[in-house]
């Protein structure tokens, strides 16, 4: 999977966890940039990204992402090694 | 239902839904748990305004007088002290406070409790501990009383007395959802790590559903009558092909998950869930096993409502539905056969119909997930309900012998003992204001410490009836509560009865009563209020049909004088 079909699936998630059919996001996203994304909603959306992709974040790492490349990032990453 | 489905409830009209006040006090973050619960709530017309307090904020809120929690005076205080700030908790004591930190803990909850509820006339929920092993003793831990693991289990087990001993006290058993999926399942390190919550995000539907369940049991909103199938879900195999010596039920094999779920059922019946069958058999066959079968649990006495015929279920089960006189909301059917649960849930649309596994083996398993049958009471009574609505069909089949009802009714030999509230009929009075949904004029639901504030009480005036024929017992049928509103008028707070004994006279023989016991007061007026609500129609004219006047819209008015001794062929006992 290359990181822009990564992005697709993650756009649908954002959509779905936070009921917004109008989020469309891009590698330079920030939680600034959507309403709904606060740090309550981003722990559903960190949930429903590991359950699509079958992976595991560490605790950790969830909050360093500063941008939605870095989360995208983050998953390949652990895709590669999976 | 996961997460996500009870969140976009969040955003649906709730106008139509009936409002309840919730607050809820956590120690740990609490916002998913409280929007699963509303969530969820909406799927059953409820509207659940909570409050939530601020995170650890329980013990400011409940020993402040002025607190928001006591602004807000909900009508159910949820309190969550999660395992994991038990344990910390733990960590931080002292050594010699070890062995008496589940006590220490449990005096802390009693003082919550008695505080609570000198301000508030609420219910108060407490969710249990879900166990933690902290693993510094091993199996040692279960004989080493200081162990973290001996002191949880031995406050989960005080909880347990605590709530027998105080009768506002609710557990709610969040354990038991822990031992089902498993701790790695109900609690998850990422989520606990960023956002203080301790449950995964795929537990709070589980968690919410333990929670809603207590809250519609509270509200008068539960389970009281399973159906069933029998081949292949009472037993294994087809009787009318297999005959009695082939049908699959004892100790060997598949046999045995028939057996065991028998026993459950049985055990439903004797805490008052009423059993009926409805199956596609020629009856005389059908019963056979129920009384030659020597490995069979259940027996032909247990069995409200046999139906076993050929017409198709849904009329079957009106049939049952009609014999019983409650709400199709209020009945679960189980059947192994996909096409026929289907056609029933179709046909009726308010039925609980369990999707049965495809294996008879995993049946109990999944109904134990299901927790159909919440209640917030039990009484005596349960136990001989299954005769009385056997008793009920053999009183309808005489009275088609009557032409005349007047005949019939006076033939029943019908005896009523009237009493005020007292301890031993608490228990009876506090169920049934909570069953009764039908026949009950304003649906005001009493536990039995309201009981007891009434008996207590100058302003109230109760009355209980039991009701006796020559058939035998109905036990305590009717409840009546007036409250006096002047020096001269007494108000009908509520009056209801259990749908078993409409149409036999008791209203007239209620209102007699009720007069007398006004004249001997010298009061002047009755005054009394229909409330509708979505269950009890049969009653909007109750008020007009015993002659009160109405005052304005659903508020009625009797003047004592006018009222001349109604017809009755109830004879109050002496």
């Amino acid at each position: 999977m290359n990181k822009k079909e990564i992005l697709e699936k993650v756009n649908d998630i954002f959509i779905d966890t936070l009921d917004n059919k109008n989020v469309i996001l891009e590698e330079s996203t920030t939680n600034n940039d959507i309403d709904e994304w606060d740090s309550l909603s981003h722990i559903l959306i960190v949930v429903a990204i590991e359950k699509e992709f079958e992976i595991r974040f560490n605790s950790d790492d969830i909050k360093k992402w500063i941008n939605v490349g870095a989360m995208i990032d983050s998953v390949d990453e652990k895709l590669k090694t999976k | 239902m996961n997460f996500n489905y009870l969140k976009k409830n969040l955003k649906k009209d709730f106008s139509n839904h009936k409002k309840m006040k919730i607050a809820f006090l956590a120690d740990s973050s609490s916002q998913f748990i409280c929007q699963a619960i509303r969530g969820l709530g909406f799927e059953f017309d409820l509207d659940l305004q909570i409050f939530e307090s601020d995170y650890n904020q329980i013990g400011n809120q409940i020993y402040d007088n002025n607190s928001d929690l006591y602004e807000f005076n909900p009508e159910i205080v949820i309190i969550f002290q999660s395992a994991h700030k038990l344990l910390l908790k733990y960590n931080k004591s002292n050594n010699e406070e070890l062995s008496s930190f589940a006590s220490n803990e449990l005096n802390e909850i009693q003082n919550y409790f008695n505080t609570l509820l000198k301000q508030l006339n609420a219910k108060i929920i407490y969710y249990n501990y879900t166990e933690i092993d902290d693993a510094v003793f091993g199996n040692l831990a279960n004989s080493t009383e200081f162990s973290f693991l001996f002191q949880i289990r031995k406050l989960n087990y005080e909880l347990m007395q605590m709530a027998v001993r105080n009768s506002n006290f609710y557990l709610c058993d969040i354990s038991s959802i822990q031992n089902q999926i498993g701790k790695s399942k109900i609690f998850q390190t990422s989520v606990y790590i960023n956002t203080e919550m301790v449950f995964s995000i795929d537990a709070l539907p589980m968690v919410a559903s333990k929670t809603v369940d207590l809250i519609k049991a509270l509200n008068g909103k539960f389970n009281k009558c399973v159906i069933l199938d029998l081949d292949n879900t009472t037993w294994g195999g087809i009787i009318g092909d297999d005959g009695l010596e082939n049908i699959q039920i004892g100790s060997l094999g598949i046999g045995k998950a028939f057996s065991e779920f028998q026993y459950w059922i049985k055990k439903l019946k004797n805490r008052g869930i009423i059993i009926a069958v409805c199956s596609k058999n020629t009856e005389i066959i059908a019963k056979e096993p129920f009384e030659k079968h020597p490995d069979m649990i259940l027996r032909l006495d247990d069995i409200a409502v046999f139906k076993a015929n050929w017409n198709n279920k849904v009329d079957n089960i009106r049939h049952i539905q009609k014999v019983l006189n409650i709400g199709f909301d209020s009945m679960v059917f189980l059947d192994d056969n996909p096409f026929e649960r289907n056609i029933v849930r179709e046909g009726i649309s308010d039925i609980t119909v369990p999707e049965l596994p495809p294996d008879p083996a995993d049946y109990l398993e999944y109904l134990y997930t299901l927790n159909l049958f919440e209640t917030v009471s039990t009484s005596i009574e349960d136990v001989e309900r299954t005769k009385l609505y056997q008793i009920e069909a053999e009183r309808i089949s005489t009275q088609l012998n009557f032409t005349n009802e007047n005949n019939f009714l006076e033939s029943l030999n019908m005896q009523s003992d009237v009493a005020s509230f007292n301890k031993f009929n608490t228990p009876r009075v506090a169920q049934l204001s909570q069953r009764s949904n039908q026949f009950n004029l304003r649906t005001v639901r009493y536990t039995e410490n309201d009981i007891a504030l009434m008996i207590d009480s100058d302003n109230y005036f109760t009355f209980t009836y039991s009701l006796n024929d020559k058939f035998g017992d109905n036990g305590l049928v009717c409840v009546v509560v007036l409250k006096l509103i002047t020096a001269k008028t007494l108000f009908i707070e509520s009056w209801f009865m259990s749908c078993r004994v409409l149409k036999r006279g008791m209203e007239n023989f209620v209102l007699n009563t009720l007069v007398d016991f006004a004249r001997q007061k010298q009061i002047d007026k009755l005054e009394s209020e229909y409330i509708p609500s979505s269950k009890n129609k049969i009653v909007e004219r109750h008020y007009f049909n015993l002659g009160f006047k109405e005052k304005s819209k659903n508020y009625w008015k009797l003047n004592i004088s006018d009222y001349k001794m109604k017809d009755c062929f109830i004879i109050k006992k002496k």
